[in-house]
């Protein structure tokens, strides 16, 4: 078979992973190609002036898991990265009240205490509860899961090592960690509190990205993946980069660039060419053939074997069980240009038996603006999702990047990002324009249940269905995260037991995208450890750093 | 939901109920945060005038920010009892008890004073908010636990003039409490309970009052306290004359056993010092086993006081070419202690001591090293560069004046 070209590594897909691939193995010295589908780079983490003067984070939109070491490795800071904190969480109530957590422990205390003064002591239990877990489980985000079944030498180590991380926990953390990895976030959370917009709110971490409610069992494991990010040192904090999401990408992309990789953009790859059992290079859309002695995907574990692949080329079994990994879609995204700030009911003054100041409203719209008034609120739209609906009334996860990045809006305007559950890929009839802006509207009607004049100062408003993100971003039925991270597909299991070291069945062929561990997120870590598998495989040293 | 509380705002930083005296005072804005009040570090552009008039007059603290819950019923002593490690069934109406308490592992969470108000009434004052875990701890009893942090403000009058200011304040009728008693008495109008208490190891009162009441008060003591030098003073001062009295300060001297990441950071009652306050013949209370199968063994860790060295310390400035600069006022950062080369501790708060005319520290040190008289050395920086200064192991309080237990008249 004659290829053209003499690349040491293509890299299938210039999401962020992807590009992190491509840093670390250019960084080592190899002829690193990344092939990216769209005209821009960052997959999932991209911003988009979709509407003039207005740039939207049009997926993912803040920050917390990207991991230290490639921000260092990479030096991401002097190819644009800047993350800006994320300091709040407000949950606005109907009747005008709202629940706040702040920054500052003290301020946040007396938050809650208003509600239940026993939780406001058991915040501060619980925060350094998930720190302390948290802090246990991080090794497991630079660690390459180890083989359990026929372990090597390099696993048994592997294993001692995180035993040892483990072992620092008492009684209680342990019990905790196992409640966690079983429980439903809900469940979880009525063990340490009362205040049902507190669990509310909190158990909604439990649910993003997943097509599970807050009492749906393993949602507590979400929750902590949320606890696992840091920034500047800050365990568990959120930040928005500068630019939006997609400067995150870019950043990686430059550096990668920096250190010798070539990224192409608009180069659909079609297939992945074998022959006697190893990957020999691709074949983008239109019949142009690239050669390599490695292939890397960054793309979901579905389309990085079931559609690059011959299906030949694997084993049946293996085949099974990557159709039987779970990657059901259920949540939308809404970006809107605003004309103004939008009012909040709760942050007027008006109503509710708290008077925020302006300076406090404005602290607050800089922060996390959460639509979680009760847990029964977020079952409630779990349930239509189950029975193939969106939620009427979906759970919101907003920021207005605007109040934080100015440069993201034309003076004096807004940007508004509004990730929403649910919106199940699986919509009964199936996803049309109707539907879009049925759903859209159901997401704006909600809204404005918390503030009112939302409608008359929109200029412009995206709405992204899980169909949409499938067919723009790539996202096998929109899952944000390339399969839901619940415990049966993490760690050793993600993406399928015995495969979870970024290796395939297909020798030279490796997975560098978020349905590897660790998952999904903007977190870069399943990029570094294939590169780093990759570079070991090919007993090239891990370059300079 | 209409049952909340009515406020104004959560803040991150609330006036105490004093602020509107507090604040015109305190010229420098030198304002700290202490459980989440503003609280004054200093109300002149130096401490030095407060810090003196706790040793020379009488000095006036806003200690509001201290949380205080108020235990009542008849489930009110058992609740004290199983909490704290010191025996609180013999404490009588009237008398106050200072104790650590600890967690199952008997390491120390906070410490604390408790007040007996009344037959099945007590205060208790903590360092921080304690209200979920005492409820917890109050399952079963009749009792009733109530956060009064916010409805109850607090005076603390310290000094050697301390009574002559709290008589002309109209507590005279009444007579001085003795050490660790408690009475009460109206000043300004103001029903206000008297604890015979402090954090100075000086002569001193703490006074206990509704937050409404509060002004009316401070305004009684200070017009009484003209004649006798009473200044307003803030936390910079007080920490100078705690460490003098070598009283622990929790999140500076000990990492509460709650908030501790790793074992190492925690500390039991013996390795603080506060055996003493440990009584292993109660029943039960929180952390005894633990505390109990730690006297089988010889201690680990012995809280010290240590005086650093004049001579030694002159040299190593000398050495640089200056003259030895002291410490501004209290220091809260750590510094190591070495035996010979090795590591044996710490000293976890120093400052210049301006009525010893000495620079002490309060240390942690390996029990074999720990014992008066024993001299180690201190790692300090001088002109950015490491340097070593002779210690030694002295007794505490350092400074302990007969006034810090006397019921003047
Ligand atoms: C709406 C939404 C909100 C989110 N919010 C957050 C958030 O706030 N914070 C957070 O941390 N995470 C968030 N996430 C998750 C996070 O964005 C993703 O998990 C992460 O960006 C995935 O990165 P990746 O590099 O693994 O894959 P992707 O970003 O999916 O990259 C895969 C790339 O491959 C390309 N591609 C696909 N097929 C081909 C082909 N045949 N040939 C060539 N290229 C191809 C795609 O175009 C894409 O660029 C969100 C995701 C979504 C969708």
């Amino acid at each position: 078979m004659s290829i053209r070209g003499d690349h040491d590594a293509v890299i299938v897909g210039g999401g962020h992973n992807g590009l992190v691939s491509a840093a670390y193995l250019a960084r080592a010295g190899l002829k690193v190609l990344v092939l990216e589908r769209r005209h821009l780079v960052g997959g999932a983490a991209v911003t988009q002036e979709v509407f003039p003067g207005f740039r939207y984070s049009v997926a993912s939109y803040v920050v917390s898991l990207l991991r230290p070491e490639i921000i260092r490795d990479l030096r991401l800071p002097e190819h644009g990265l800047d993350i800006l904190p994320l300091e709040s969480t407000l949950t606005p109530l109907p009747g005008g009240d709202s629940l706040a957590r702040w920054s500052d422990p003290d301020q946040t205390r007396r938050e809650i205490a208003r509600w239940s003064p026993r939780d406001a002591d058991a915040y501060a239990d619980f925060s350094r509860c998930m720190y302390k877990l948290a802090w246990a489980l991080k090794p497991l985000l630079s660690t390459v899961p180890p083989n359990p079944l026929r372990p090597g030498v390099r696993d048994a180590k592997t294993i001692r090592e995180l035993a040892r991380a483990v072992r620092g926990l008492d009684e209680a953390d342990f019990e905790r960690l196992f409640k966690l990895t079983t429980m439903s976030a809900a469940d979880f959370l009525s063990e340490w509190f009362e205040t049902g917009p507190l669990i509310a709110t909190m158990s909604a971490s439990g649910i993003i990205g997943t097509f599970a409610g807050p009492r749906t069992p393993g949602t507590a494991y979400v929750l902590l993946h949320h606890y696992l990010g840091e920034i500047d040192g800050v365990f568990r904090a959120w930040g928005f980069a500068r630019g939006g999401n997609g400067a995150v990408s870019e950043s990686i992309a430059s550096a990668a660039r920096s250190l010798g990789a070539e990224i192409r953009t608009s180069a659909p790859v079609e297939q992945v060419i074998t022959s006697g059992g190893r990957a020999r290079g691709v074949v983008l859309e239109g019949g142009e053939e690239i050669g390599a002695r490695v292939v890397l995907s960054g793309l979901d574990p579905k389309r990085t074997f079931l559609q690059l692949l011959d299906q030949s080329d694997l084993p049946g079994e293996f085949v099974k069980s990557i159709q039987r990994f779970r990657i059901r879609g259920s949540s939308g995204k809404v970006n809107l240009a605003l004309s103004e700030l939008p009012r909040f009911t709760c942050l007027a003054g008006a109503g509710g038996s708290l008077t925020r100041t302006p300076g406090e409203a404005e602290t607050l719209l800089r922060g996390a603006i959460s639509i979680s008034p009760s847990v029964d609120y977020l079952e409630r739209a779990y349930d239509d999702a189950k029975y193939g609906r969106f939620s009427r009334r979906p759970f919101m996860d907003i920021v207005i990047p605007s109040m934080i990045d100015p440069t993201m809006a034309p003076p004096g305007k807004h940007v508004m990002s509004v990730f929403v559950q649910y919106a199940p890929f699986a919509l009964d009839g199936g996803w049309n324009r109707v539907k879009r802006d049925a759903f859209g509207d159901a997401v704006i009607d909600t809204l404005a249940e918390f503030a009112p004049g939302l409608r008359d100062i929109i200029l412009h408003r995206q709405v992204m269905t899980p169909l949409d993100m499938q067919q723009q971003m790539g996202l096998t039925e929109g899952n944000i995260f390339h399969g839901e991270l619940t415990l049966q597909q993490l760690f050793l299991f993600r993406p399928v037991t015995g495969w979870a070291n970024f290796r395939t069945p297909v020798r030279g062929y490796y997975q560098c995208g978020s349905g590897a561990h660790p998952g999904g997120g903007v977190c870069g870590a399943p990029g570094r450890l294939a590169a780093l598998e990759v570079l070991r495989d090919l007993k090239v040293r891990r370059g300079r750093s | 939901m209409s049952n909340l509380p009515d406020r104004s705002g959560v803040s991150a930083a609330l006036p105490t109920p004093l602020h509107s005296r507090t604040g015109p005072l305190c010229r420098t804005s030198n304002w700290r945060r202490w459980s989440g009040f503003l609280a004054a570090d200093s109300y002149e552009p130096s401490h030095h005038r407060e810090y003196h008039a706790v040793r020379a007059a009488a000095a006036l603290f806003d200690i509001s920010p201290l949380f205080k819950y108020r235990l009542t019923g008849p489930g009110a002593r058992a609740l004290a009892d199983r909490m704290l490690t010191r025996d609180v069934t013999r404490l009588a109406t009237g008398r106050v008890l200072y104790s650590p308490w600890c967690d199952a592992r008997g390491k120390i969470r906070d410490d604390g004073t408790l007040q007996r108000l009344g037959e099945d009434d007590y205060r208790l004052t903590s360092a921080q908010p304690t209200l979920g875990w005492i409820t917890d701890l109050a399952r079963g009893l009749d009792v009733s636990v109530s956060d009064e942090s916010e409805g109850t403000a607090a005076l603390a009058l310290q000094g050697p003039l301390s009574w002559k200011v709290l008589a002309a304040a109209g507590a005279r009728a009444i007579g001085s409490p003795r050490y660790f008693g408690l009475t009460r008495a109206p000043l300004g109008g103001v029903e206000t309970w008297i604890s015979r208490t402090g954090y100075t190891g000086d002569l001193g009162y703490e006074l206990w009052m509704p937050a409404d009441g509060a002004c009316a008060v401070w305004d009684t003591l200070i017009e009484a306290g003209r004649d006798f030098g009473i200044a307003p003073a803030g936390l910079a001062a007080l920490d100078i004359a705690r460490i003098e009295a070598a009283l622990p300060l929790v999140h500076t001297d000990y990492v509460p056993a709650h908030e501790a990441l790793i074992g190492a950071q925690r500390s039991s009652p013996f390795e603080m010092g506060l055996g003493w306050a440990v009584d292993l013949d109660k029943p039960a209370f929180v952390g005894k086993e633990a505390l109990r199968a730690e006297t089988g063994e010889p201690p680990r860790w012995r809280f010290c006081g240590i005086a650093i060295d004049w001579d030694s310390l002159e040299r190593v400035f000398w050495r640089a070419g200056l003259p030895p600069l002291l410490p501004h006022g209290a220091v809260r950062s750590s510094a190591p202690l070495f035996h010979k080369s090795r590591q044996v501790g710490y000293a976890s708060s120093r400052t210049w001591s301006p009525v010893l005319k000495s620079y002490i520290g309060l240390a942690h040190i390996e029990a074999s090293h720990g014992p008066v008289g024993t001299n180690l050395e201190m790692q300090i920086t001088v002109e950015h560069r490491p340097a070593r200064v002779g210690v030694r192991v002295v007794k505490t309080p350092f400074f302990n004046p007969r006034r810090k237990r006397a019921t003047p008249a």
